[in-house]
């Protein structure tokens, strides 16, 4: 029955390959277009019908459909529609939209891996219910012939189920063999195997027990272990994949005089590329032609906008803030900057590697351990008894009752319930191993642009300017992107200034606005261009007429919850470190405000991970938080780290860690979960082996019955989850 | 015990038909939004007709 069952998922893997194929072949067609967009505010039944109602009474679109568990819509269209549009008009019915990046997704949405474990554990559930009705017979009294039939029906069984199912084990096992180390899965196949073989050679010799029960719901529940642990790591993957997919990577090629959107990956060096004012400069390059300004603050960490103009080398990832930028490619792909930052990357030793997990350690203890163990009950007995049959018999009880269910259990269940908290939290946790670190850590280092602060400017103390000069300053600005501009507009509008009657507004891209007011010229920019003497903290000037011009200083804001995240640490004895590229009059206000005694400025991206070393070798464990390209490094130097959404991608993959909203307050949460949870894990640990501490001299001493043998499995397996749920 | 010659065979028919029905929804991605269908149940939209 079974095996007739199992045929078409394994007999056949062309079978299984081809569809698949077909279902390239349809997406490759023209009139299958396809645009996923992400729709991180949707939550309820009311915003499906909403968004798929609005999507489905467009034009050009044929099919919408909306994914609740990864707040995403996937929507089938005709051609010529284009996500702008739609979102759009998602936008006017309340719900704001992200384009994804069809192909960087396209490998999470069939989760290959995921289906296929589940197939194989629903299939050893089956076979084990059925196996288990079986054996319940045979244990409660059925004798002689009828006790044989069971056991054969339950060879039948149990045979193509376990070849199905204990394929991840029998492939772990032996690769683990081949390069000559032994790994949780050896014992594993050994008991599965030897389990399979005595009980086969017992029925076959018309025997009292057999252990096919035994065999099966080791399976399963170790499947179960694997299914949970899978499943925890690939939504973490599918959401930080959503994140990279966020950033379409195009470029606008200069074809003659027409922009045109190329991907960046066909790009050739000496390429004329247009950046519009707000775009970021996808390659190196030169600028060739405009005036603007640059942010470099994800680079370096200064805060401070950098004036480009004609002949300015500029890097991957720098931001143009005012006018439009003609550059010309210098270096794409693998020479950019952003590449060369990827290879500190890899030369940095990371903290993950050198982290030997909790679960690896006790299986180091633990194999040997067993081998030797039933190795010796079967030696003890066959010098005892003389019996081979009696002997295997006992060894293949022994490794059954000490087989790992609780062990490969007791770490997933645990990572599943705390990462699932988590994530509702705000916190997507991307590495496996990430919370037991994390629990370790004494030491937190924060970035500063970007991190603690949002990196947007804010107007100083507005109230204290008069409001002439306000209101004047506002009308100036209120036209302009430039981050500073926008910061005046918005101190003057909350403090209720209406803009000034100003005519003539020009915008001199790279260096201010100017205008007319009251017959006379005024003018908001960059120092230099009105001839006033630049101050050290970030500044924008105001000249009125032939007026000594005046400074508008401005600080960046604080992150939602920094300062109380930072107290909270400090509370629970951690010691907080601040470290930034960016100018020390910058840095020493912002430690000050927050109160953090250890400050280092104007750091190299070198610096940040020598500083994270020496601590390391201090025998501290550090935790860094940071999002900028400078900050990669020290990411993956550091023993743990989180960055938050908001970081550029290449820093986002190097941490374990991404926060997802824009507070900093669950990373203190973080902490406390992680230190529970390893709490948990090791409490699972030790019920394992307490559990075996018992059930082990039975087994030796040839007491443990089929029946025993599942009870006390499945007991301890059961302990452990509901061990695992009690996490706060 | 004659029995036993009928009952085996159908308990396991039966859960052999439990397991296609598995392996089905499996296949034809009905476990991809657990979260968005416990929501659909509730809205009105295909309560009269089924969807087209």
């Amino acid at each position: 029955m079974t095996a007739a069952l199992r045929a078409p998922v394994s007999a056949c893997p062309a079978c299984s390959a081809a569809p698949a194929a077909e279902n390239l072949a349809e997406r490759a067609l023209p009139e299958d277009a396809r645009i996923s967009l992400s729709l991180p505010t949707a939550h309820c039944g009311a915003c499906i019908s909403s968004v798929e109602n609005v999507l489905n009474a467009q034009a050009g679109v044929k099919d919408a459909r909306v994914n609740l568990t990864l707040k995403r819509a996937s929507i089938a269209v005709e051609d010529w529609v284009t996500p702008a549009e739609l979102i759009r008009v998602l936008d006017r019915v309340g719900y704001p939209a992200h384009e994804l990046d069809d192909g960087t997704i396209a490998s999470t949405e069939t989760d290959k891996a995921g289906r296929d474990l589940l197939m194989r554990l629903a299939v050893a559930g089956f076979a084990s219910m059925n196996v288990m009705l079986l054996s319940v017979s045979v244990w409660s009294g059925a004798a002689d012939a009828t006790r044989d039939l069971f056991h054969w029906i339950s060879a039948a069984i149990t045979l193509p189920t376990i070849a199905f199912s204990g394929q991840p084990f029998f492939r772990n096992a032996w690769s683990a063999l081949k390069n000559a180390r032994l790994n949780m899965d050896v014992p594993i196949v050994l008991a599965i195997l030897l389990a399979v073989v005595t009980s086969l050679w017992e029925t076959s010799l018309s025997g009292e027990h057999a252990y096919f029960d035994a065999a099966l719901a080791l399976t399963f529940f170790l499947l179960a272990g694997r299914y949970l642990d899978h499943r925890t790591r690939s939504i973490a993957r599918s959401a930080a994949e959503e994140l990279a997919a966020l950033e379409v990577p195009r470029a606008l090629l200069m074809v003659g005089e027409e922009p045109v959107e190329t991907p960046i990956s066909e790009i050739k060096v000496g390429d004329p590329i247009l950046v519009r004012p707000g775009g970021r400069m996808p390659v190196d390059g030169e600028i060739t032609k405009g005036q603007s300004e640059l942010d470099r603050s994800l680079l370096t960490g200064e805060t401070l906008p950098v004036f480009a103009e004609q002949g300015l080398a500029v890097s991957a990832g720098e931001i143009n803030l005012t006018g439009p930028l003609t550059i010309r490619a210098s270096a794409v792909g693998q020479d950019s900057s952003l590449h060369q930052m990827a290879e500190l990357v890899a030369v940095a030793e990371s903290g993950r590697n050198r982290y030997t997990s909790l679960a690896d350690s006790a299986a180091k203890l633990y194999a040997p351990g067993v081998h030797i163990l039933s190795a010796l009950s079967f030696l003890g007995w066959l010098i005892y008894s003389g019996d081979a049959r009696v002997a295997l018999n006992i060894a293949a009880a022994v490794l059954i009752i000490t087989c790992p269910c609780a062990l490969g259990l007791a770490v997933p269940a645990v990572t599943t319930a705390a990462s699932g908290r988590l994530f509702k939290k705000g916190l997507l946790i991307k590495h496996s191993t990430a919370l037991e670190r994390l629990a370790e850590v004494d030491t937190v280092m924060f970035d500063k642009t970007g991190t603690l602060t949002n990196g947007a400017p804010v107007l100083d103390a507005p109230e204290t300017y008069s409001s002439n000069y306000l209101s004047v300053a506002m009308a100036l600005a209120i036209g302009s992107a430039h981050p500073l501009s926008k910061s005046v507009a918005k101190a003057a509008s909350t403090l209720g200034v209406s803009p000034a009657m100003v005519e003539a507004l020009e915008e001199i891209p790279g260096y201010g606005t100017k205008g007319l007011w009251q017959g006379q010229p005024v003018m908001l920019g960059r120092a230099a261009w009105m001839g006033a003497r630049p101050q050290s903290a970030t500044a924008t000037y105001l000249k009125i007429g032939e007026a000594e011009p005046i400074a508008f200083r401005f600080t960046d804001a604080l992150r939602q919850g920094a300062a109380e995240t930072v107290t909270a640490l400090q509370d629970a004895g951690k010691q907080v470190i601040l470290i930034s590229g960016d100018t020390a009059p910058a840095v020493e206000t912002l430690a000050d405000a927050l109160n953090i005694s250890r400050w280092t400025a104007e750091a190299l991206p070198s610096d940040k991970v020598q500083r994270i070393q020496e601590l390391t070798d201090n025998g501290h464990k550090v935790l860094m938080v940071g999002d900028g390209l400078n900050d990669t490094a020290a990411l993956t130097a550091a023993h743990v780290s989180i960055s938050p959404a908001s970081a550029l991608d290449a820093a986002r993959v190097a941490s374990d860690i991404v926060l997802l909203g824009n507070e900093l307050e669950p990373i203190v949460d973080a902490l406390s979960t992680a230190v529970s949870a390893r709490k948990r894990i090791r409490e699972n640990f030790r019920i394992a082996t307490i559990y075996n501490v018992i059930a082990v001299p039975i087994a030796i001493l040839g007491l443990a019955t089929p029946l025993v043998a599942a009870l006390a499995m499945s007991a301890s397996s059961i302990t452990v989850s509901l061990n695992a749920l009690r996490l706060r | 015990m004659d029995v036993l010659v009928y009952l085996i065979p159908i308990s396991l028919l039966l859960g052999g038909v439990g397991l296609v029905a598995f392996v089905y929804t499996v296949k034809s991605n009905q476990y991809d939004d657990p979260e968005g269908n416990s929501q659909r149940i509730l809205t009105k939209t295909y309560d009269d007709e089924p969807k087209p």
